[in-house]
């Protein structure tokens, strides 16, 4: 079948949330890498993941940017309908952020014991604030996230249980979508929030938030969008399913070359697109953040990647990691079969497949996930990674 | 119509949110509350406890209700998306029509379906109604257009109405365009000549 006759069957339609990390995605499509494998894509620009993860389901979109975790639930049926999602390329690694408002970065750092840069400090640091409000009789302090199927959800989890922070318990975990984060903040309806780019940066440049973490200090690499497709369509369509792999893989080469930075975040920055002006796209993809209103700024090249060091290829490990999140907090029971439906989500064999000739990588690093707090995650042994904490909601022991 | 029977319908248009509260309460609902506000819904809606909430499908605070399905396990209340597997169907022409329902207490299917069902013909009329609308606003937009450029042709070329208009036509018919991108395209000309 040659590529022109793949476009003659059907026009692609692919869903996307307006966020950095759909970079691949939008610029696979907008600079032709997509018109060159012969695909005719139609990009949908979408306001809630739960609108895109049903448009997916049904079959109104091919594709879609996805969390990644949403991608596991649906395959698992936790939450809603159980469809199977295949994820054959990642489109981002890392790129959250956890802003606090400036009243909880100064508790946070009167209180901390040690470099607030670090996480574990910040997290003991959280405790003790969390009980000393809790002593005055004062109101928990919420949080604000993207999904209960999200990395944002499992960061600030991950990063508060560490410091003795019962996220259930303690302090309000509650779901804003991304476009509302800024203003909760402003108007103090949350305290703080882990959203990706690029609405950290939004809060810093208002003066209403301070970024306390990138989630590169919580995780050194973490899985964070996919490229998802329905399972039966990915099985009825292997040439299309690689034709864009490829589209993307290149996509995400262009994006990550520094001499096409400028044109990247003027395609990025329209309405219709992420809609949000060139300069402040371009701190994300540089990963040099101002961090507080003062002006100071952070750099850690491992902000974001697209693409780079192997990131494309799905890496089957972090869905193991995820799914061992969504057992840790009682939104998934826990078998031995789950995790490796989970696992099998992620699929760097059809990335490998479709990038036959290309320079991508053909493994994923062994031991890719380390973490902060806690024993090297191994992906064979889920018990041992939830045995390993004091604070979750399925203790197994 | 149980009397206690709640209906939360959440969408920030006013016309269409209108539309449906009337529909709901003409099919014998008595307790069918809007709320257009996105702060603080998840409150909101526990505080009011509603049987089925209806909402906008293209509402970023579907996402926040998502939650409250997670949450409800917490805190022991059945909860269910009354469209489950073997609803295809209806997941789709819900979908279609930009409607979304969640059923919030332990309802019977077939009551809900009814509701849905009534949401999803509701929705349809309105987006029928809004693209009738569009037409019609477009049509007009069109014949200003073509009115302007044909007095600018009537003043510059010394023409009667009717010239000028056959003239829009012939052009539009030569170069197979529509009468409205010519007149078009004779306004812009006339403004770079100003």
């Amino acid at each position: 079948m040659t590529p022109d006759k793949l476009a003659a069957d059907k026009r692609l339609r692919i869903g996307f949330i307006p966020l950095c990390d759909a970079t691949a995605l939008l610029i696979a499509v907008d600079k032709g890498f997509t018109a060159a494998e012969g695909l005719d894509v139609e990009l949908v620009r979408e306001v809630s993941w739960a609108n895109i993860r049903d448009k997916l389901n049904i079959g109104l979109f091919d594709a879609a940017h996805l969390i990644a975790p949403i991608a596991i639930a649906s395959s698992l049926g936790l939450g809603h309908v159980k469809v199977p999602i295949v994820a054959p390329f990642a489109l981002g690694v890392n790129g959250n952020a956890i802003t606090v408002s400036p009243a909880l970065y100064a508790s946070l750092a009167a209180a901390a014991d040690g470099n607030i840069g670090d996480p574990l400090v910040t997290a003991k640091a959280l405790a003790k604030v969390v009980a000393t409000r809790k002593q005055r009789g004062q109101e928990p302090l919420t949080f604000g996230m993207t999904f209960p199927f999200s990395t944002h959800n499992y960061h600030l989890r991950f990063w508060m249980a560490a410091g003795g922070v019962d996220p259930d318990e303690d302090v309000r975990l509650v779901v804003l979508p991304p476009p509302y984060m800024v203003e909760s903040l402003a108007n103090r309806h949350v305290d703080a929030f882990c959203v990706g780019a690029p609405w950290n940066s939004v809060a810093v440049d208002l003066g209403i938030g301070f970024i306390l973490h990138f989630v590169s200090d919580i995780l050194p690499r973490a899985a964070e969008k996919v490229l998802g497709f329905r399972g039966r369509w990915a099985r009825e369509n292997p040439e299309m399913l690689a034709a864009l792999v490829r589209a993307h893989a290149k996509a995400a080469d262009f994006v990550e070359d520094p001499a096409n930075r400028d044109e990247v975040c003027a395609l990025l920055a329209p309405a219709n697109r992420i809609g949000v002006a060139p300069e402040v796209l371009r701190r994300t993809f540089d990963g040099r953040l101002k961090v507080s209103p003062d002006g100071a700024t952070r750099s850690d090249p491992n902000y974001l990647l697209v693409g780079r060091d192997g990131a494309g290829r799905p890496d089957p490990a972090q869905a193991a990691w995820l799914y061992a999140q969504m057992v840790r907090w009682g939104q998934a029971p826990f078998s031995d079969e789950m995790c490796r439906a989970a696992m099998a989500v992620f699929r760097p064999d059809l990335y490998d497949d479709a990038t036959i000739g290309m320079n991508g990588p053909t493994a994923n690093a062994p031991a890719s996930i380390g973490a902060f707090a806690g024993p090297v995650f191994d992906p064979r042994d889920i018990a041992g990674h939830l045995a390993a904490w004091r604070i979750g909601r399925v203790p197994i022991s | 119509m149980d009397p206690s029977f709640k209906i939360v319908i959440v969408d920030k248009n006013p016309i269409r949110a209108a539309i449906l509260e009337d529909g709901l309460r003409e099919a014998g609902h008595v307790q069918v509350v809007r709320i257009d506000e996105t702060s603080h819904l998840l409150q909101r809606i526990y505080t009011l406890d509603p049987d089925v909430i209806l909402i906008d499908l293209e509402n970023p605070s579907r996402d926040v209700l998502e939650q409250m399905f997670q949450m409800s396990r917490v805190v022991k209340r059945p909860i269910a998306m009354f469209v489950d597997q073997s609803d295809r169907a209806s997941i789709e022409a819900a979908v279609d029509a930009g409607v979304s329902a969640y059923i919030v207490g332990g309802l019977r299917k077939e009551r809900v379906q009814n509701i849905l069902d009534l949401c999803i013909s509701r929705f349809n009329a309105f987006s029928r109604l809004e693209s009738e609308l569009e037409k019609t606003r477009s049509a007009l937009e069109e014949r200003k257009v073509i009115d302007r450029a044909k007095g600018i042709l009537m003043k510059a070329k010394n023409l009667t109405e009717e010239t000028a208009y056959a003239l829009l036509r012939k052009t539009a018919m030569n170069e197979n365009k529509k009468i409205a991108e010519v007149a078009q395209s004779v306004i812009t000309a006339a403004e770079l000549f100003k």
